[in-house]
């Protein structure tokens, strides 16, 4: 009996040390640690494409296929973007009606400050995307919003981007409980599978960058939100990055949210800090 | 017909009635009733996904289908639609429930 009893707290023992010990882990891999979480998607990508420049995963598709590339290469020499640039850059420098421009929204007068968008609003509590603060600029100026996905806005997020071109992804997360829920929920939506296809973003961009979908090649999650906005040979026309969670939640046969909705800016939030250190190469051009 | 295959009938013939007489009501057609009660229930599941922020498209295509055969009075149709409608937006509702969890296997650490 005595031997059952001891051999029992022996057990009971052995289990408790085995818990304390895993117990930390278990509370480590549940802390939202942005930093520990953008190095090791980085590295994910680094270490599956050895061969790709770390500076080249910007450029989506054309990273993963030579052919592509060359043939993109020979585009960009007359780039279909080339009129939303131009659109924008007037538009950016238009007076509202009440004679303010954008540039009084902005720090730096709106140029060169593209990679510092989306950033966490410590007053709102939100994350603001960059079409979002172009768009709450207007209404402020008591002009209309526009439409988030296309035209107007994809013009203006052009010109903004490419005064960027070079600068790197530089994304900042206060030290603020609410921004870090927000990279956190960001990186929820990112790996959550949805739609009557079942798939995640990740799903596509991180198990399969460079593999083909039908006639398209996917491209690596790593600096994807870098080259927006684009324009797209599929849209034959230029779209946001809205527009770009949009199709992509439609393509998995998901009703997609609205566009601005809290889920996108912070999937947008975590996409674009993941990416900090890559050249911003916005406005990009898609097949 | 040997004793043998004489027995296995007596025993598949009440078995094969039994599976007649509980296919028969199906075989009714569906009346306006049948189609409010599916397309209700369809659409109860439907707004349980949209809670969710997880509906599908072929949720809302098939619900919308429902009830253009409703109104068409086309209630076999609608009822069909309808229970397609049900099925769709309770897988999207398991989806979204198991997906809280099993997202984060997905993740690169």
């Amino acid at each position: 009996m005595r031997a059952r009893t001891s051999l029992l707290l022996g057990s009971l023992s052995a289990a408790l040390v085995a818990f304390a010990l895993t117990a930390p882990s278990l509370v480590a891999a549940d802390k939202v640690d942005p930093v520990a979480d953008a190095k090791a998607f980085q590295n994910f990508f680094f270490q599956k494409f050895p061969n790709v420049k770390h500076e080249d995963f910007v450029n989506g598709p054309y990273s993963m296929n030579e052919d592509m590339k060359r043939q993109w290469q020979e585009k960009e020499e007359f780039p279909p973007y080339e009129f939303a640039l131009d659109a924008g850059k007037e538009m950016f420098s238009t007076p509202f009606k009440n004679g303010k421009t954008y540039a009084d929204c902005f720090p730096n007068g709106g140029i060169g400050i593209r990679q510092n968008y989306p950033y966490f609003d410590t007053g709102e509590g939100k994350v603001v995307t960059l079409e979002l603060a172009l768009n709450r600029c207007r209404e402020a100026n008591g002009e209309q919003p526009y439409s988030y996905v296309k035209d107007e806005m994809a013009s203006l997020t052009a010109y903004m981007a490419f005064t960027s071109r070079g600068k790197p992804m530089d994304i900042k997360i206060p030290d603020d409980p609410r921004a870090l829920e927000a990279f956190e929920n960001g990186k929820r939506y990112f790996y959550t599978r949805r739609g009557q296809l079942n798939f995640s973003c990740a799903s596509c961009h991180v198990q399969s960058p460079g593999e083909r979908i039908r006639a398209e090649v996917l491209a690596p999650a790593l600096g994807i939100l870098n080259a927006m906005p684009i324009y797209r040979s599929e849209w034959s026309g230029m779209g946001t990055i809205s527009r770009r969670f949009i199709t992509c939640n439609s393509q998995t046969r998901a009703i997609p949210l609205e566009p601005q909705a809290d889920e996108y800016r912070d999937v947008e939030y975590f996409l674009s800090y993941v990416a900090n250190g890559l050249p911003i190469s916005g406005p990009g051009a898609r097949p | 017909m040997s004793t043998t295959t004489s027995a296995a009938m007596k025993r598949t013939l009440p078995l094969a009635m039994l599976l007649a007489l509980s296919l028969a009501p199906s075989a009714r057609a569906a009346n306006e009733a049948d189609y409010r009660a599916a397309y209700a229930a369809a659409e109860a599941a439907s707004r349980e996904a949209a809670g969710m922020r997880n509906q599908w498209t072929t949720t809302a295509s098939t619900l919308a289908a429902a009830k253009k055969a409703g109104d068409g009075g086309d209630f076999d149709g609608a009822v069909a639609a309808a229970k397609e409608a049900e099925a769709l937006a309770k897988a999207s509702v398991f989806q979204a429930t198991s997906e809280k969890e099993a997202w984060k296997a997905m993740q690169i650490r």
